[in-house]
C-alpha cells in the first residue's frame, strides 16, 4: 500500500470542513448547527492527524485527543442549552432566539 | 482505497447536513465519523481511529440521540418514533457503512493491514509488533504511529495541556449541569418538555 499523499488527505479535510461550514451557515435548526460544528472539528482533527502521519510524529494524534476533549465539552454545553431553549421557546429555530434573557417580549 | 474512504466520508457528510429529519442526519453523521476513523487507520494512526469510534461515533452521538429523543417526548411520541425511523432510512447509511466494512475486510484478506491491526491489538507491548514476514515490507514503507508513542508524548511533553483538558472537562460538566438544571420557579420535569414555554420573565 502506497503512502497516502499529504495534499490529497488535506484536501479531504478541507472539503469536510467546508461542508461543515456550509451546513452551519445554511441550516437554521440548532441541532443541525451543532452537528455542523462537530463536522468542522472533526475535519480539523483529521488535518492534525494527516500532518502527524506525514512527519511520523505523535503530536498530531495528541492534538486530536485535545480536539475531541474540547468537542465533548462543547457538545455537552450546547445540548444543555438546546434543552433549555426548547423548554423556553417551542421551536428549535435560531432566528426565533434573537433576544437575550430567554426571548421573552421584554 | 484511500479515495474510496474519502468519497464515503464526503458523501455521508453531505447527506448529513442536508437531511430534514435530525435522526436521519445523525445516521449519516455516524457513517461520516466511521469513515474518518477508517481514514485514520489508513493514515497509520490506529489509536485515534479507535478513539474516534468510541468517543465521537459513540459517546457524542449518544448525547445527540438523547437530546433528540428528549425533544420528541409527548403524547405523540410513539407514532413519532415509528415514523422517525422507517426501514428505508437505514438503506443509505447502511450502504455507506458496508462500503467501509468491505474496505476494511479486503486488505485483511490480502495481509496488507496486518501491521496496523497488529499495533492496535498489542497496544502496550511495542509499536512494531510481531508480524508475518510477507507483511514486513509494507511496514517499512509506512510507519505506524502507535498508542505507545502517543501516550509517551501525551504525558511528557503535553502534560500541562492534559491537565488543562481536565479543567475544561470539569468546567463543561459543571456548566452543563448548571444550564440543564430546572429553575425553581418552573415545575417542568424533563419528561414534560413538550409543554410549551412556562413564559416567565427570566
Amino acid at each position: 500500500m502506497n503512502p497516502i499523499p499529504m495534499e490529497q488527505s488535506l484536501m479531504v479535510a478541507a472539503m469536510l470542513f467546508s461542508l461543515g461550514l456550509i451546513g452551519l451557515l445554511v441550516r437554521r435548526n440548532v441541532i443541525f448547527m451543532l452537528i455542523s460544528i462537530e463536522i468542522m472539528l472533526n475535519a480539523a482533527g483529521l488535518a492534525f492527524v494527516v500532518a502527524g502521519s506525514h512527519w511520523q510524529a505523535a503530536d498530531g494524534q495528541v492534538m486530536f485527543l485535545f480536539i475531541i476533549t474540547m468537542a465533548a465539552a462543547e457538545v455537552a454545553i450546547g445540548l444543555a442549552l438546546v434543552l433549555r431553549l426548547q423548554s423556553d421557546l417551542p421551536t428549535l429555530d435560531v432566528d426565533a432566539m434573537d433576544q437575550l434573557k430567554g426571548g421573552d417580549d421584554a | 482505497m484511500f479515495w474510496l474512504t474519502s468519497i464515503v466520508a464526503i458523501v455521508a457528510t453531505l447527506l448529513a447536513i442536508s437531511r430534514l429529519n435530525a435522526t436521519h442526519a445523525l445516521l449519516y453523521l455516524i457513517v461520516s465519523f466511521l469513515s474518518v476513523a477508517v481514514l485514520f487507520l489508513q493514515l497509520g494512526a490506529p489509536f485515534v481511529a479507535a478513539i474516534e469510534v468510541i468517543v465521537y461515533a459513540g459517546a457524542i452521538m449518544v448525547l445527540f440521540v438523547f437530546v433528540i429523543m428528549l425533544l420528541n417526548l409527548g403524547p405523540h411520541a410513539v407514532e413519532g418514533e415509528r415514523q422517525l425511523l422507517p426501514p428505508h432510512a437505514w438503506i443509505g447509511p447502511g450502504l455507506l457503512a458496508a462500503v467501509l466494512l468491505l474496505e476494511l475486510l479486503m486488505p485483511l484478506s490480502n495481509n496488507q493491514f496486518i501491521p496496523t491491526t497488529g499495533t492496535a491489538k498489542h497496544a502496550d507491548h511495542s509499536t512494531i509488533p510481531t508480524i508475518p514476514t510477507e507483511a514486513a515490507p509494507q511496514l517499512q514503507e509506512r510507519m505506524v504511529v502507535g498508542p505507545k508513542e502517543v501516550g509517551i508524548k501525551l504525558f511528557s511533553t503535553y502534560l500541562l495541556a492534559v491537565e488543562l483538558a481536565g479543567f475544561l472537562l470539569l468546567a463543561g460538566l459543571v456548566g452543563a449541569f448548571h444550564i440543564g438544571r430546572e429553575e425553581p420557579r418552573t415545575s417542568a420535569k424533563p419528561g414534560a418538555m413538550e409543554v410549551p414555554s412556562q413564559e416567565g420573565p427570566a
